[in-house]
């Protein structure tokens, strides 16, 4: 191949030639706003460089929306394609990419990263802590998540996206079944991402352990702290396997290994068990800091303690071990022994019961409470019902004899998205909602998110629940068309119309930000929803500082003792605050991991070479760096804590 | 509130559906395999319906008594930690549930690995079914001949394929005669099914492979053994023989029609089984006997 012709994708169409130009014509719009603006110097030393956990959250939640659309318009087009039966919108080659880059685009790079923004925000304000542990690694796991994310998304318009799908089998994504260089790209840019995320784990899981404030033992740690602990976790054990895995795929593809080739012993099986021994806890992964997120709405907005707190925080555990005791039930049809299948089928039910736990637990704290419903309560409210039913239907894939009938099949798509949407996608819309005020100090109209939640609500059960049906039908996932003999086709046609309402609460939901800028008062105070746990107990927007003196914890909910029994929580005086310096490394190191990247998929190999000795030179670098981090004088606390409409004592 | 009114009617309408007049593939089985894949999934969808209807009910109870505009002024929220009896219940009611499908889907699973029972004791019609991109070859050692993309079967008779495949990981699924078993490319592996019924019914691979999936199906027909014997003779009296050449044209990428050939493939291009395996899975019963066995049975 010409050094040239490999950049062009194979089967070019106009969806892409006009994506294409979309693209060019709003990276000139971005480069001409921040110059005529003269926001170049603002982006670089207010963002770029930031190692404020508040700015990187938030930078992660701006990067997780972006996915969100580019995920979305994904599935908007999918289902066009099969709203009516032998149409002919897309080929099978494009579509065949797109529900590949769908399922890595949300599952990766808008549900984890959505995650993530929540986490940075939230665990160290809930803590009592100023920072993460390590301020500088936190900075440099965005980047990378950021680059890797870049990566993964201009496969679209060079040289192709991958199309075996977001597993990924092998053959199917080995050379010898596709040779372009899309499964390149999904071996490198999740690569890249996943090391940033696997440093994340560790960042936090020391950040909890070790920077909590005085007095908060682990039984008094706030739900959601207590669920990005227990996912820390779950990614120190679960990513490396994933690491290892993409090593070894990119080595067959790269440079001609044998490990998952048909021939000259290659397994292909060994793929998919690492691939799910990986894949199983990634979706506890998403789902527990999201069971973490609704633990602290459900109680704001039912005035009342979380019932059971320590069956929450024990069947939290007990799922994050037994996550990685099920990963075979993803593959009961691959021909192991019945005793096999039995035991497989037997862990994957049991993780049901402290899901069911906590399920109750939830409805118990509402029960006796005084409920209002507000926009993340009616996440909250709603995912109840809907993640039961996607639950039970886990149940009924579990059993492994009826999963040979629910296997590759739209019932199994309708489950996934079943827990997955109500779960995480609810969890995050409803908590990004109600951090709102805490990250930009101004709160987001309820009316119009109250209409985003029930174009949501009401478009996923159109969307999904005629998906169990066909499935039982005989309709396998992944097919870009099929007959009208089938029947499916009206059932196709009432799930396109349930996408199209949930893209619609999408714009909603972006119309009620805007709206929100222009119209919202802007001094809502600090505590506007008169929540419970100790984020609440920081000025509107945090300061640097989060905390001008560290609080006191003497309870579980110390903040809501201080508001309402008079609890002193912030004791002693002001002291000098030692704060890290912001830092252009983990931005410009990231960016050379992306060039390396592209050299990588596209193997160019003197730019590879390039790429590495930048990266290991940023590295040693940084090894010789004197940098103390800065002191922010007792005069600046109090002159920012005055400003803050007072001091906060 | 009225969002649980809708769930419940969604769910009745999807009740109605399952149950009505048109009957799904799935629970519309064929053969006694899908019989007890058909019994197991109905038998969790009632137990599970149950679940949802409670959780539900409960939820509804709570949103419409505790809501903050139905309650007094000066109503406060008691502190509860939890309760030891409340907490057993809904820890201890699971576990029971739990453990009732375990033993469901333990009895069920061994049921649909092995021939099934009312046929014990005849002798298994075995079918080798292979993919390559992106059809499908069947080969019937006993019977010396070979299909491509359409399947005959005799009803009333233990059937025992043998899957693998030329590429990429596939799946072999007939929904009316029971689930789905994966065919790999260096193992074999065993699926045993039999039809009570004679008619037509739908078969696919329903494993992504690429670009020629969506069509990568065939059709099945069950018929008497009578009938089906006389198919074989007739195949054998028209149909042209497999030939190797014939055989590695036909494995390069592309959709063929339905095609017949007198003798098997198997003969030049062996299945992965036995020294040509590339690794075995327990779960087959009859490997040892399967292929050499069966060819000296004559049923004609
Ligand atoms: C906006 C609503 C959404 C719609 C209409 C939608 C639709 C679809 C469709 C049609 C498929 C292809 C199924 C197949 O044939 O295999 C799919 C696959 C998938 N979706 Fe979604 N989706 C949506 C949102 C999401 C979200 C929010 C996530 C994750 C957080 C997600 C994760 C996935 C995954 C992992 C797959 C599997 C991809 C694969 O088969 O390789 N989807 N979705
Ligand atoms: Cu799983
Ligand atoms: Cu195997």
């Amino acid at each position: 191949m010409g050094f040239f012709t490999r950049f062009l994708i194979p089967n070019p169409s106009p969806v892409i030639y006009t994506s294409m130009v979309a693209i060019g014509v709003t990276i000139l719009l971005i480069v001409f706003g921040l110059t005529h603006f003269k926001k170049w110097f603002y982006l670089w030393s207010g963002w770029l460089t930031t190692v404020d956990h508040k700015r990187i959250g938030i930078m992660y939640l701006i990067a997780a929306l972006l996915m969100l659309f580019r995920g979305g318009v994904d599935a908007v087009m999918m289902r066009a394609q099969l709203a009516v039966p032998d149409n002919k919108l897309l080929d099978s080659q494009h579509y065949n990419e797109i529900f590949s880059t769908h399922g890595v685009v949300m599952i990766l790079f808008m549900a984890m990263p959505y995650i993530m923004a929540l986490m940075n925000f939230v665990v160290p304000l809930q803590i009592g802590a100023r920072d993460v542990a390590f301020p500088r690694l936190n900075a440099i796991s965005f980047w990378l998540f950021f680059m890797g994310a870049m990566l993964f998304n201009i496969s679209f318009v060079i040289g192709g996206s991958p199309d075996a799908g977001w597993s990924s089998y092998f053959p199917l994504a080995g050379n010898e079944f596709s040779p372009h260089v899309g499964t390149n790209y999904y071996m490198i840019a999740i690569q890249i991402a996943g090391i940033g995320t696997l440093m994340t784990g560790i960042n936090f899981l020391t950040t909890i352990l070790k920077m909590r404030a005085p007095g908060m033992t682990f039984m008094r740690l706030p739900m959601f702290t207590w669920s990005s602990l227990v996912t820390s976790v779950i990614i120190i054990f679960a990513f490396p396997v994933l690491t290892v895995a993409l090593i070894m795929g990119t080595m067959d593809r790269l440079f001609a290994t044998k490990f998952f080739t048909i021939t000259d012993g290659g397994m292909d099986m060994l793929w998919a068990n690492l691939f799910w021994v990986w894949g199983h806890p990634e979706v506890y992964i998403l789902i527990l800091p999201a069971f973490g997120l609704f633990s602290e709405i459900i109680p704001t907005f039912s005035r009342r303690n979380l019932y059971g707190y320590r069956s929450m925080v024990a069947s939290m555990v007990f799922i994050s071990i037994y996550s990685f005791f099920v990963w075979t039930h993803h593959f009961f049809t691959m021909g192991q022994a019945a005793y096999v299948n039995s035991i497989f089928s037997i862990t994957t039910m049991v993780i049901a019961i402290p899901t069911g736990i906590k399920i109750f637990n939830w409805l118990l704290t509402m029960w006796r409470g005084r409920i209002r419903f507000t926009v993340p309560m009616l996440y909250s409210i709603g995912f109840i019902p809907l993640f039961t039913i996607g639950g039970v239907t886990g149940v009924m894939l579990a059993m492994s004899a009826a999963d040979y009938q629910y296997h590759n099949t739209m019932f199994l798509v309708a489950h996934f998205h079943n827990v997955i949407i109500p779960g995480v996608v609810f969890a995050v819309l409803g908590a990004a909602t109600y951090y709102w005020p805490k990250m930009f100090g101004f709160m987001l109209n309820e009316r119009l998110g109250k209409w985003a939640f029930w174009f949501l609500t009401i478009g996923f059960c159109l969307a999904f629940f005629p998906m169990y049906i066909t499935g039982l039908d005989g309709q396998a996932r992944r097919i870009y068309t099929y007959s009208e003999s089938t029947g499916f086709g009206p059932w196709n046609m009432v799930t396109f119309i349930g996408t199209v309402l949930m893209a619609i609460s999408f714009f909603l939901i972006v119309y009620t930000v805007y709206y929100s800028i222009r119209h919202a008062p802007k001094d809502v105070g600090q505590d506007p929803w008169d929540a419970r746990s100790l984020e609440w107990a920081t000025h509107n927007p945090v300061p640097e500082y989060n905390f001008a003196i560290i609080p006191q914890v003497n309870s579980r909910e110390a903040f809501w003792d201080a508001k309402y029994k008079g609890v002193e929580l912030f004791k002693g005086d002001y002291e000098k605050i030692h704060m890290p310096n912001n830092s252009g490394s983990p931005f410009i190191m990231s960016c050379i991991f992306f060039v390396f990247g592209f050299a990588l998929i596209f193997s160019i190999w003197f730019l590879a070479i390039i790429g590495l000795i930048g990266i290991f030179t940023c590295m040693a670098l940084r090894s010789f760096e004197i940098d103390h981090g800065h002191y922010i004088s007792v005069e600046e606390i109090k002159e920012t804590e005055a400003k803050y409409g007072g001091v906060n004592k | 509130m009225k969002i649980k009114w809708v769930l419940l009617a969604i769910l009745s309408a999807i009740v109605n559906v399952l149950s009505g007049c048109e009957r799904l593939a799935v629970l519309d089985p064929k053969g006694p395999q899908a019989q007890t894949q058909a019994n197991v999934i109905w038998l969790s969808i009632a137990i599970m319906a149950v679940i949802v209807i409670i959780v539900c009910a409960f939820l509804v109870y709570v949103l419409a008594k505790y809501r903050d505009s139905k309650l007094p002024k000066d109503y406060e929220p008691p502190y509860i930690e939890g309760n030891h009896v409340v907490e057993s219940i809904i820890v201890g009611v699971p576990i029971l549930i739990v453990i009732f499908f375990s033993i469901v889907s333990v009895i069920s699973n061994n049921k649909v690995e092995a021939t099934p029972e009312e046929y014990k004791g005849q002798d298994p019609l075995v079918i080798y079914a292979s993919t390559s991109d992106w059809k499908w070859h069947f080969s019937y050692p006993e019977n010396d001949i070979e299909t491509v993309n359409y399947l005959y079967i005799p009803t009333n008779r233990p059937l025992e394929f043998k899957l693998y495949s030329f590429g990429p990981i596939t799946s072999f699924w007939v929904p009316q005669l029971g689930g789905q078993k994966y065919a790999m490319s260096n193992m074999v592996t065993t699926l045993h099914l039999a039809a009570d019924e004679a008619g037509e019914m739908m078969g696919r691979n329903a494993n992504f492979s690429g670009k020629g999936f969506a069509e990568n199906m065939f059709p099945v027909e069950a018929m008497s053994q009578v009938k089906f014997d006389d198919w074989v003779k007739e195949v054998k009296a028209t149909a042209k023989p497999i030939t190797a050449e014939k055989f590695n044209e036909l494995l390069k990428p592309g959709h063929v029609g339905q095609l017949t050939f007198t003798g098997t493939h198997l003969g030049f291009s062996p299945a992965p089984e036995g020294e040509n395996a590339g690794h075995h899975h327990g779960s087959s019963n009859s490997d040892a006997n399967s292929k050499g066995d069966h060819m000296e049975h004559d049923h004609e």
